[in-house]
């Protein structure tokens, strides 16, 4: 196991928005480590720091300052800022992302749909049978519909096999059932947990419904852009 | 699996009476440069066409005679002058002179042509020169007269056209009453030729009442230094030299100023369709941002994003661009009509020659254009970040 087990480790990190002269600490000098295969959920009031949290954690940006380690390797920290392309190569080979709104192309099927990130980037052992992934949540009649002519909870299954076809070791999921309803919500989770069980899957999952976040195996409570272990 | 290019496509099918409007840009300017293109090179190849079927390359007649056909039939024959025939004999002696031939030209009003009467142009040419002097004439019926004193006439396919004669048939020489039998109607030459009436020199002597010429026709030897010729034929007096190089560039000159015009105008139809691609392309990458947003967590680079926008803007000018070329090729004719139309002097045959290379070219340029324009909306698109999309929306 590269570093120890620890998947994640991040240290003061600290996210300032400038909203003209006002300045929004959006995220204020957060420190925690994530282990590999840890199923994480992140829950606090709104505007407490949530996504701007993940965001950081999954590379999607640079923190205003603040340490972040992933498998041993360092990425941000020491005042040096990331440009996109590398930020890129670390989400493309680790992360896997699925949000509130799932970002299906409408013009692209099922199947092309969870195919796309293999038009751009293969990993070695990535799940290039895409229909196999489809299958197993349970999509393998849906291959050739359109966005358009799914339900909800679907679309968010073909966000996730999107976001499995090259076997990250990490998935983000930012509000993922934020669109659904109590049953969707369920199934949804029932999905992420059976992913995380089977596979060993790290997630973190920022929610709003407690049902959901029970399901991780640890709960953070975002507050004011701290975060605290419940 | 999917590629780009798919992705791409289906991306251009999305909106499709946009896609349908861009496309009908680009088709319309590709249209309209490969025609004027066509034009600018075969305007001039016509142009030289002309001139080698005039079968000599200068020609003299007497000060103050009209030296085109066509104008001499709009003077109603008024203010002819005449050469002696033996001037032609003396010409024919210079070095430089290959041939030489006699032709009287008159116009007669014809009260029964078209409405309100016309102008007959009658050439009378002599039978042992001027044959030999066009070769290339061809007939569509019959043949040249039987001997240089016949009451015949050889019609220029036009001119039997709207006279409406057959070999064999009779035409009336408008004003002196004389009667021909048409032995002869040349193939279509797309030149002056197919509207004149060729009779024999000494019969339209007779029938005129004269026994002079109007103007020669000489050939020049290959090679033969033309400008020394025309010094000398200058020598000569109340002679005018018409050089068909000198026409030539006269008419080039005249027609210059219409071919930038040309030009100018299919570089702005170029422009067009180029604002033309470049909004199109960039509002449906804004439009798209939380997808392309999401491109980038998937491991798109920013190249990707740029490479899948600029696909999408070849695709359109290809498709545009050999569209444009199509229809320019199927219309062909009515471009030539129309340029026919604002022309000062048209020749005959095809002025719009568009031929494989020249679609090519075209097609390229239309691309490279199109790649021009595609740059800045693929540019744009490369630089959205993934949390430009997932952030601050409802
Ligand atoms: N791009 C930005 N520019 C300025 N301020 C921002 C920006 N993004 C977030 N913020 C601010 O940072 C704070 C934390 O935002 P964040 O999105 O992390 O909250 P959250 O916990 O995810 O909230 P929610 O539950 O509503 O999604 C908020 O006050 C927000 O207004
Ligand atoms: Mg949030």
């Amino acid at each position: 196991m590269p570093g120890n087990g620890i998947s994640l480790e991040a240290q003061g990190l600290t996210r300032i928005y400038g909203r003209g002269s006002e300045e929004v600490r959006a995220l204020d000098g957060v420190s925690l480590q994530i282990r590999k295969g840890e199923f994480v959920s992140f829950m606090g009031p709104s505007g407490s720091g949530k996504t701007t949290l993940v965001n950081l954690l999954g590379c999607l940006e640079n923190p205003t300052s603040g340490d972040l380690h992933l498998a041993g390797r360092h990425i941000f920290g020491h005042g040096q800022v990331l440009g996109e392309r590398d930020l890129t190569r670390i989400r493309r080979e680790v992360f896997g992302y699925i949000f509130q709104n799932f970002y299906l192309i409408p013009t692209l099927t099922v199947r092309e749909n969870v195919a796309l990130p293999l038009a751009f980037y293969t990993k070695p052992g990535a799940d290039v049978e895409v229909e196999h992934i489809l299958g197993k949540l349970g999509m393998e009649h849906r291959l050739d519909h359109l966005p358009g002519q799914i339900s909800g909870g679907e679309m968010q299954r073909v966000a996730i096999a999107r976001a499995l076809v090259n076997r990250p070791e990490i998935l983000l999921a930012d509000e993922p059932t934020g669109n659904l309803d109590t049953t969707r919500t369920g199934e949804i989770g029932e999905i992420l947990q059976e992913l995380n069980r089977s596979t060993g899957l790290t997630i973190l999952m920022v929610t709003h419904n407690p049902e959901l976040g029970r399901l991780g195996g640890r709960h953070i409570e975002m507050r004011d852009g701290q975060a605290y272990e419940t | 699996m999917i590629s780009k290019f798919q992705i791409a496509h289906k991306n251009l099918l999305r909106k499709k009476a946009r896609t349908l409007l861009t496309l009908v840009g680009i088709i319309l300017s590709s249209w309209v440069l490969v025609s004027l293109l066509g034009f600018n090179r075969g305007y001039e190849k016509a142009l030289n066409r002309d001139i080698d079927n005039m079968g000599y390359q200068v020609m003299v007649m007497a000060k103050g005679c009209p030296y085109e056909a066509a104008t001499m039939m709009l003077q109603g024959g008024a203010g002819l002058r005449y050469i002696e025939e033996d001037v032609a004999k003396s010409i024919e002696t210079r070095p430089e002179v290959d041939k030489v031939t006699p032709i009287l030209m008159q116009a007669f009003f014809d009260p029964n042509k078209g409405d309100g009467g016309g102008i007959a142009g009658y050439f009378g040419i002599d039978l042992a020169t001027f044959p030999a002097m066009k070769p290339f004439l061809r007939f569509h019926k019959g043949g040249w007269f039987k001997d240089p004193t016949a009451a015949e006439a050889v019609m220029g396919y036009e001119a039997a056209e709207l006279e409406q004669r057959e070999v064999g048939d009779l035409i009336l020489v408008p004003e002196k009453n004389v009667q021909l039998q048409v032995v002869g109607i040349l193939e279509r030459t797309g030149t002056q030729d197919d509207g004149t009436i060729f009779v024999p020199l000494k019969t339209l002597q007779k029938i005129s009442a004269l026994d002079k010429i109007t103007t020669i026709g000489i050939k020049v030897k290959k090679d033969a230094d033309i400008t020394k010729l025309e010094a000398a034929l200058y020598q000569l007096p109340d002679m005018q030299v018409v050089s068909f190089s000198q026409v030539k560039q006269t008419i080039l000159k005249l027609i210059a100023t219409a071919r930038v015009m040309v030009l100018s105008i299919a570089v702005i139809a170029l422009l067009i369709a180029m604002v033309g691609v470049v909004n199109t392309v960039l509002m449906s990458v804004l439009e798209r941002k939380h997808e392309i947003g999401i491109l980038k967590t998937m491991g798109a680079m920013p190249g990707d994003i740029f490479r899948l926008v600029w696909t999408e803007t070849l695709i359109l000018c290809a498709c545009g661009g050999l569209a444009g070329i199509g229809l320019a090729l199927g219309f062909a004719r009515l471009s030539d009509l129309l340029v026919r139309r604002v022309l000062p002097y048209a020749p005959g045959g095809e002025l719009v020659a568009i031929d494989v290379r020249l679609a090519l070219l075209t097609l390229l340029i239309i691309v490279a254009v199109g790649l021009l324009s595609g740059m800045y909306p693929a540019w744009k698109a490369g630089r959205i970040r993934p949390l430009d999309s997932i952030r601050g929306e409802g």
